[in-house]
């Protein structure tokens, strides 16, 4: 294990992220795959990603990874890894962010004084919620939702489809008719839906 | 009562039957010909013997004098006994399904089997042999094929290629697993003394492995669909069963060579043959299902023209890739398999909405009725001592074996899945996957043409299977849903259709992808991307019709289901408060719907009905008509995720649609044509109805804030005439009308001239509209929200969904805002609906 303790000491606060995100620094031996280490591994992931070495990452360096720019909500999707204001990501924040995905574990002991998991539902949620609401005022306007649609749908649809479909998409979740989608109506009209399938990442676990 | 009816059913079935038999039994004193008679093909050879020395046939005979009417039943002959077997099997399926107590019990294959099984008594007490059994040419080539396509075509089909590798584990390493061990452990009893004196080797067990293998699906799923387990759990047991078919046949087929070389010839090399010609002939079945989906795709883009046998082509075509394969010894099962779940996409957005559901329909009809009579006649097989070798150990050792070996196999290969699987199978779902191993027709047929010169014990094969059928489909049948229930398996989360849902998956699947983009790995979802991008790019290019394309995105089909689901309930509400007449006779019967409603709601909010009497709301009714038929998405794009309720919910929308809602304007069409559904409008001519709509509605808006009472016309004015010319439209409606709709331009006409004011109540003006704006929502590619906001001021309960209501003070109609009482009311409004959400 020296190759990794050597890594370890390049990670900054190492043991306060593990706990917060549950991810995993040593591979544990299951049964048939042999993982390495999340942390480890993510930590590669981002020097790699660092290209100039300066310990954190830019929007732009996001915008270099090829696959991310076909996707049609990728620019937002990388403005989730900056709070507002800051023009920087380090490595810790980036991998809390990534911690959203990891699947939600029911055989891993729940430590009583650790409120919510990083991944837990309502996080995992939140993380969708703040990709649609841009302005960070805590609801999801008409207009925000159309720009996510028109995003999602390109060219198939016309403008008219597009707005009567966003107004519908509101008016089913909108329970108080004030023709926005806020955080609790949105929950709402997702709680039939399984997030913990659908917003986890099987290498996480 | 109830018991009344079933017992004139019963006893209808019984005369039929012994008709049948009856003439059977004709026939068997005739021809001779008792053993092999059955169902089709030997029926046919039997036909070309009997009709030579038969008097009733066509000229053989010399007449003395012209006969009137003669009896030919030899030239009916054959089918007709197909045809009253297959009425027979229906009434007995008819009869199993007339007690739910029972059905709720026994499954209903199970109840089937005993029918069969008294059938079969009838035939043995008339005839003293076994006069109809079912042979396998008729299984495999008329009856299996279209359970097959209907089971592939309906597959859902994300669900399926989601979770395609766990299915392709247990299909093809589960069923050589079981096919193996089954065999071998048979054999290792029989070498242990446990069977007597057979005479067969280890060739034989493998092969009767192999048969025993194939793992039926109808009894397991129709409990499933019942209980609504989750949705992995179906997948699994629907796709493997389907699968395991394939696998199976060409498992036997390998081993039934085998068995022909003979054991000494066997060496190293010959089993590495066996094992190639396995991969290649399953993998060549399915390749060659998906090159005959490739072809269905492409030929469904150019059918528009001929959209009366659109849906033919589909089961003609997959039928020929079932026999293509059969023809190139290819997997025919695998093929038909893969032809149904990879055409299903593209057919379904490049043929019309009626055609879709014809053929779901027909589909349904067809293996529903084989699958009846697969069971019948696997019950009436029992009805034969010649497969009767009974043979203690065998049996019990068999239905023994393939009951541990398949939960060993299936606890084994879950648990290898369930190493990388993101959301493991737990142990309960196992544990009914394994118990869901029934065995059903595939196995008899396979037992059924064993060739006996090369197996000696064939008949005891036979009965061995028959057995294991009739064990797996009854006993297990029946245990399988208290097991269901009391291992509380995880049922499907009962998940509405919802726009939020569909939107924010799409999101999430985003999501995922960029996350794994940006983590740098290729996971799950990196597949899923590239496929839908080369999809997108090239497969909907290829295959799909260039408007099916431009509406296939799924958002949009939820978005279209949506509106069709609220237009039906509209329609059920109309049809419970009042009559939705007023759309084909708007002068009285909006009034009576309006008043009935009013009645209902008077008490709930008094005072919009007040208001609704002063103010002219105009087209309430006609929004929702709008969105009931927004022709631009005419196919429905997503169908693969309809479960068969909803399906029937969009076929009765349809109906009640066609039926309520555009009767007035096929009035003066000819109501029959043998090539063609209906004629679409021309589309200026439907722009035209839109622009006069859109004026008449605003000048009755209009007179309606100044306090003008449009008026309304009984009679034909002479100012009609010239109103009408400007627009270019023959003035009498009686004259060739390009809509055929004489109604319409009576309204239009009668909504726009004001001069004779404040003969009618105002409310009658309301309805002209609706029956002006029907046609043209029509044609109209706006969505409803647009046309159609903010005009509905209250609704019917059920309406909560539909995108028109929006009330709210930021709605961007003015027609809401237009009056300063409207205003007054509007908090009203809200409360009101409000009341009707909860």
């Amino acid at each position: 294990m020296g190759s990794t303790n050597s890594t370890l000491l390049k990670i900054p606060n190492v043991e306060v992220l593990m706990q917060e995100t549950g991810l995993k620094l040593v591979a544990e031996e299951n049964c048939l795959n042999v993982s390495p280490a999340h942390i480890i591994r993510l930590h590669d992931r981002f020097k790699a990603l660092d290209k100039e070495g300066r310990g954190h990452l830019c929007p732009h360096d996001f915008g270099a990874i090829k696959e991310l720019a076909m996707n049609p909500i990728g620019d937002r999707i990388i403005g989730a890894f900056f709070s507002p204001g800051k023009e920087t990501v380090d490595f810790h924040t980036f991998v809390k962010i990534l911690a959203h995905f990891r699947p939600v574990d029911k055989d891993r002991p729940k430590e009583p004084n650790s409120p919510e998991p990083i991944n837990s539902r309502s996080n995992k949620l939140k993380f969708a919620f703040q990709l649609y609401d841009q302005d960070k005022d805590g609801k999801i306007s008409r207009d925000e939702l159309l720009q996510v649609l028109r995003a999602m749908l390109g060219m198939q649809v016309t403008d008219e489809q597009l707005e009567s479909i966003a107004d519908r998409t509101i008016q089913e979740a909108d329970l108080d008719r004030d023709d926005t989608i806020s955080f609790e109506e949105f929950r709402k009209s997702l709680e039939k839906i399984n997030i913990d399938h659908k917003m986890s990442i099987r290498f996480l676990r | 009562m109830a018991f009344l009816q079933q017992f004139a059913l019963l006893l209808a079935l019984l005369i039929i039957f012994s008709t049948s038999c009856k003439t059977a039994m004709l026939e068997v004193d005739s021809a001779e010909v008792g053993l092999n008679y059955s169902l089709k093909s030997s029926a046919t050879e039997n036909i070309s013997t009997s009709t030579n020395d038969s008097t009733g046939g066509h000229g053989s005979s010399t007449i003395t004098t012209l006969p009137i009417v003669i009896w030919k039943w030899h030239h009916v002959e054959t089918p007709y006994l197909v045809a009253l077997w297959i009425l027979t099997c229906w009434l007995c399926k008819l009869v199993a399904e007339l007690n739910h107590n029972i059905t709720s019990v026994i499954p209903e294959s199970g109840l089937l089997i005993m029918m069969g099984f008294i059938l079969g008594g009838i035939v043995w007490g008339a005839d003293k042999a076994q006069t109809f059994k079912l042979i396998p040419v008729n299984f495999f080539y008329y009856l299996l094929p279209q359970i097959v396509l209907d089971a592939s075509y309906c597959m859902p089909n994300k669900l399926f290629f989601s979770n395609l590798g766990a299915i392709l584990v247990h299909a093809v390493i589960g069923t050589c697993w079981n096919a193996g061990t089954v065999g071998i452990a048979l054999w290792g009893c029989y070498e242990g003394g446990a069977m007597g004196n057979l005479n067969i080797g280890l060739l034989q067990f493998l092969l009767f492995g192999a048969l025993m293998s194939a793992v039926d699906p109808v009894a397991v799923i129709a409990v499933f669909e019942e209980v609504h387990v989750n949705e992995v759990l179906y997948i699994l047991v629907f796709g493997e069963s389907l699968l395991n078919d394939g696998v199976t046949v060409v498992l036997y087929n390998v081993f039934d060579a085998f068995v022909s070389l003979g054991g000494p010839k066997i060496n190293a090399a010959e089993i590495i043959k066996g094992i190639i010609s396995f991969f290649v002939v399953s993998f060549g079945g399915s390749f060659l299902g998906v090159v005959f989906a490739v072809l269905i795709s492409m030929l469904t883009r150019v059918t528009k023209n001929v959209q009366v046998i659109e849906a033919g082509f589909i089961i003609v075509l997959g039928y020929l890739s079932y026999l293509t394969a059969e023809m190139l010894s290819l997997s025919a099962i695998l093929s038909i398999t893969f032809c149904g779940v990879c055409c299903q996409k593209y057919i379904t957005a490049n043929m019309d909405e009626k055609s879709v559901t014809t053929l779901r329909y027909v589909l349904k009809v067809m293996a529903n009725g084989s699958e009846t009579m697969i069971f019948v006649f696997l019950g009436l097989s029992a009805i034969d001592q010649n497969i009767w070798v009974w043979n203690t150990g065998f049996i019990l050792l068999t239905i023994l074996f393939i009951v541990i070996f398949r939960f060993m196999g299936v606890f084994f290969l879950n648990w290898l899945l369930n190493q990388s699987r993101l959301i493991p199978i737990d142990l309960t779902d196992q544990f009914v996957m394994g118990y869901g191993g029934l065995r059903g027709a595939v196995a008899y047929g396979l037992a059924a043409s064993l060739d006996e010169k090369k197996i000696p014990e064939k008949n005891l094969m036979l009965g061995t299977t028959l057995i294991v059928v009739y064990f797996t489909v009854i006993l297990q049948g029946i245990t399988m849903k208290p097991l269901v229930q009391w291992l509380k398996v995880k049922k499907a989360t009962q998940s509405d259709l919802t726009l939020n849902g569909k939107m924010n998956n799409r999101v999430f699947e985003h999501v995922l992808t960029a996350m794994e983009d940006i983590c740098g790995r290729m996971g799950d979802n990196w597949w899923t991307r590239h496929w839908n991008y080369f999809e997108d790019k090239y497969v909907c290019w290829l295959l799909m019709t260039s408007d099916a394309r431009k509406h296939k995105d799924p958002i949009f089909g939820v978005f279209h289901k949506l509106n069709l689901e609220d237009a039906k309930k509209y329609v059920n509400e109309g049809e419970s408060k009042g009559s939705l007449a007023f759309i084909r006779n708007y002068d009285n019967a909006s009034v009576d719907f309006k008043k009935q409603l009013a009645l209902e709601y008077a008490d709930i909010m008094p005072d919009i009905m007040n208001d609704m009497s002063e103010y002219d709301f105009g087209i309430d009714n006609v929004p929702v008509t709008s969105v009931m038929k927004n022709p631009l998405p005419s196919v429905s794009l997503n169908v693969h995720e309809l479960d068969r309720k909803s399906m029937l919910n969009d076929l009765s929308a349809h109906h009640l649609l066609d039926q309520h809602l555009y009767k007035s304007r096929r009035d003066n069409r000819p109501t029959y044509s043998r090539s063609h559904y209906n004629t679409s409008e021309n589309p200026d001519e439907m722009q035209e109805i839109f622009q006069r709509t859109m004026r008449s509605r605003l000048e009755s808006f209009k007179s309606a804030k100044m306090g003008v009472n449009p008026a309304k016309k009984l009679s034909k004015h002479p100012k009609k005439d010239s109103t009408h010319k400007p627009n270019g439209k023959p003035a009498d409606p009686h004259r060739t009308h390009p809509y055929g709709d004489e109604d319409f331009e009576f309204s239009a006409d009668s909504a726009s001239s004001s001069e004779i004011a404040g003969h009618f109540p105002r409310r009658n003006t309301n309805a002209p509209g609706a029956g002006v704006d029907n046609p043209t929502a029509n044609n109209m590619a706006v969505a409803p929200s647009q046309t159609a906001q903010g005009r509905l001021p209250w609704t019917p309960t059920n309406l909560r969904h539909l995108a028109p209501l929006r009330m709210s003070t930021r709605s961007t109609d003015s027609f809401a805002m237009a009056d300063a009482s409207v205003d007054d009311e509007a908090p009203e409004e809200k409360s009101g609906s409000h009341h009707t959400r909860l």
